[in-house]
């Protein structure tokens, strides 16, 4: 008697349970480090973050005051920005170029470099960080935003190259053939027909693009410095005297990932869309 | 495939080719054109260069930033790892030797062997057994998005997170109050860690951190003292001492606090005001092995029958004195690799449910109601139909976990504590250290990084394959 209506309402109801275990499993520690940010550092030393559930006068903004007023601190929030926000827009614009012009555009040599390209999209960063760094040192690069910016277009590209490629390519030809016969030049169908067309792509690889970067660490330890580090390295150089830095680490982590969290309610199905595709990576 | 050839994202496609080959060129010799003779070919022709030029236009700033940053330091890279530390001398394959000779390289290939091996797996299999059961939930949409949250969180983030929750001590690190919490609710935790036995007065301390006195018969009766209790940790029960009493074919006797409130006691005697260690388990021991075992009451007193005529020692063994259980060293030695894959899974858990559930979304149903109609039960329709059915997504999770993982780096470098660093490296966070973090040393460096390329090369062959059959998914 297996399927009676009894056994499989005990049976879902067992899977509810365990459904919200696992649910809050995974909300805890996020929950721990939100709680964490908001005591005080003797709290933080006295007992765990849990203690504030019986004592609520624990919590404060204290820390994120602090926090605002450390200067280094909110450079490096900055910084966050000004290497992920140029990182994306010139990924999605160098990459709907290419992308385009290997659709559609018949260069000389054209198939033989977008299997190359296809070939890049397996190199690792790690590849890339002595030589880029000798390379950025050549030319005054290392240790700037820009060169941060730079190393994250050339690592986005191939993806983002390999991506818009395909989409663009299931554009139906009927429609450019019109729009070249109505007299269109390339740029004007690239700018009128193909970003508009090719939107969710653009969307999905703006997304993965701006959250790879904006959470890096690797790419900014090795080529930014003190002055144009990012959040997440700032945060690690912290790392060292953990016990007692807890104080600025879980606001520092707490602050560094709203912006991810806004673009993740945002923009939910692009966003999975992206990751997901972005996977191939 | 009953797809066009375009969406096979083959490069090179017939009919890429017939569109920049200009609107109308495909078509064979149609009759309005040859008419039109030379005169209409001719822009045309300049159409198609024009547009072969604009191609080349669009697609440089693409080439050449991969040419200078990513193809480049391939080759750079793989020369590089050929010769030695400083660059100056060629020593052929002698980097790619070093990585076994060296311990604590070797360690970081290992750890990454287990990586590789048991983050995907379990990763896939959790994702698996998630999606089937929030198939049954109405609020599947809602634990997936609790679940795919930390897909948006930084490693640096995550590290945090776990480092918090990984502290060892219970206070402060949520995991550890959770597993002290269990572990004192099932094992009572030991009555008396700080007591320590009287010294001189008939206890000898045992090498295991016990207490044993001399040789005794049955009918004698012994007074066990210790000190080294405060007052306020004698338990709340504990009643005055009883003086001890001999009963016949019986060993006994009293534990108790030898220590007077005040002054005035006497050491290794049974005062008036002293009172009795409730709850201390006292063996009797004959040649060496314990034969008998009881707890002491109240009072302190305690009492062995049924001993068999001959000499014993009476043991008040370690268990009684033992530290408090202080949880698990997370984050020691031992642990650390598999604590940090417990964070990883905790950042990819909900990518592999939404895979597969959204494979989960595609099967067929009549199939499933057709086995349900048959009397298949769930297990069975579960291993019998939706692996087997979901086996190319959980062959793509699985590969896709596996490049990802390879290339672990930030959540190792964030929680590992700096002294159990070497314990817990994996091969990119020893790439970093052995090029960057100190070693300075960029031909092993880069041979890690070529390492690194090759591990990761046949599982992303295997991914753009299936990503160019499915076209843009």
């Amino acid at each position: 008697m297996r399927d009676t209506k009894v056994t499989r309402l005990l049976g879902s109801s067992a899977v509810q349970a365990l459904l919200v275990l696992v649910a809050l499993v995974w909300i805890t520690p996020l929950a721990g480090l939100l709680l964490s940010s908001l005591r005080s550092e003797r709290d933080n030393a006295a007992g765990g973050w849990w203690t504030s559930f019986a004592d609520p006068a624990q919590l404060s903004f204290d820390n994120y005051r602090a926090l605002l007023a450390d200067s280094g601190l909110v450079q490096a929030f900055w910084n966050t920005v000004l290497i992920a926000v140029p990182a994306t827009v010139l990924v999605v614009g160098v990459a709907a170029l290419a992308g385009y012009a290997f659709a559609w555009l018949d260069f000389p040599g054209r198939d033989g470099l977008f299997l190359v390209v296809v070939g890049l999209l397996v190199v690792p960063v790690q590849i890339g960080l002595l030589p880029v760094a000798k390379l950025f040192g050549a030319v005054g690069l290392f240790g700037t935003v820009a060169g941060v910016v730079l190393f994250h277009v050339a690592y986005g590209l191939p993806f983002g190259v390999f991506l818009l490629r395909n989409f663009f390519a299931e554009i139906p030809r009927e429609m450019l053939e019109a729009a070249r016969l109505d007299g269109g030049g390339e740029w004007r169908i690239f700018r009128r027909l193909v970003l508009p067309l090719g939107r969710p792509a653009l969307a999905s690889l703006g997304i993965f693009q701006f959250l790879w970067v904006w959470n890096d660490m690797l790419v900014a330890l090795l080529f930014a410095d003190g002055e144009s580090q990012p959040l997440t390295v700032a945060l690690q150089s912290q790392m060292r005297q953990f016990g007692s830095n807890i104080g600025v680490l879980a606001p520092g982590a707490f602050l560094s990932l709203v912006v991810p969290l806004v673009v993740f309610f945002a923009f939910q199905k692009h966003f999975v869309q992206g990751v997901m595709a972005g996977s191939v990576k | 495939m009953d797809r066009r050839p375009d969406t096979t994202g083959r490069p090179g496609a017939a009919r890429d080719s017939d569109a920049a080959r200009g609107p109308g060129t495909g078509r064979g010799p149609g009759s309005g054109r040859r008419a039109a003779g030379r005169g209409a070919a001719d822009p045309r022709r300049r159409a198609l260069r024009r547009r072969r030029l604009l191609g080349a236009l669009f697609a440089l700033p693409a080439l050449l930033l991969l040419g200078a940053l990513v193809a480049y330091p391939v080759v750079f890279s793989v020369l590089r790892s050929l010769f030695d530390a400083t660059g100056d001398r060629f020593v052929g394959a002698d980097n790619y030797t070093e990585m076994v000779r060296d311990p604590a390289t070797l360690k970081a290939l290992r750890n990454s062997a287990v990586w590789v091996v048991v983050a995907p797996v379990l990763l896939t299999g959790l994702g698996l057994v998630l999606a089937v059961l929030t198939e049954r939930v109405r609020w599947a949409t809602a634990f997936k998005l609790v679940l795919f949250l930390p897909m948006a969180v930084s490693f640096l983030a995550a590290g945090i997170v776990f480092r918090l929750a990984y502290e060892q001590d219970p206070d402060r690190g949520v995991l550890n109050a959770v597993v002290v919490g269990v572990h004192d609710a099932f094992a009572e935790p030991s009555p008396y860690p700080t007591a320590r036995a009287r010294e001189g007065k008939g206890l000898t301390g045992t090498p295991a951190g016990g207490y044993a006195t001399g040789e005794v018969r049955p009918g004698s009766a012994v007074a066990l003292p210790f000190v080294g209790v405060a007052p306020g940790a004698v338990p709340g029960d504990a009643e005055r001492a009883r003086v001890p009493e001999s009963a016949p074919g019986a060993l006994s006797g009293t534990v108790y606090l030898d220590f007077t409130p005040g002054a005035g006691g006497r050491p290794g005697a049974v005062d008036a005001r002293e009172k009795g260690l409730p709850g201390m388990t006292v063996e009797a021991v004959r040649d060496g092995r314990a034969v008998a075992e009881t707890r002491t009451a109240a009072d302190g007193s305690f009492r062995l029958d049924g001993l068999a005529e001959g000499s014993y020692r009476l043991r008040v063994p370690a268990g009684n004195f033992a530290a408090g259980y202080g949880g698990v060293d997370w984050l020691g030695p031992s642990l650390v690799t598999p604590a940090v894959i417990g964070a990883y899974l905790w950042v990819w858990t909900g990518f592999s449910m939404v895979l597969i559930g959204a494979g989960l979304a595609a099967l067929p149903r009549d199939v499933l109601e057709a086995a349900r109609v048959d009397g298949a039960n769930e297990r069975q329709i579960f291993r019998r139909i939706t692996v087997p059915l979901l086996a190319p997504v959980l062959t793509v999770v699985f590969v896709t976990l596996v490049i990802n993982v390879m290339k672990v780096f930030d959540l190792v470098y964030v929680i590992a504590p700096g002294p159990v660093q070497e314990e817990a490296n994996v091969l990119a966070t020893r790439m970093w250290l052995v090029s960057f973090g100190g070693g300075n040393d960029q031909g092993l460096g880069s041979a890690l990084s070529v390492l690194l390329l090759l591990l990761v090369v046949p599982a992303m062959v295997f991914n753009i394959r299936r990503f160019r059959k499915g076209g843009s998914r």
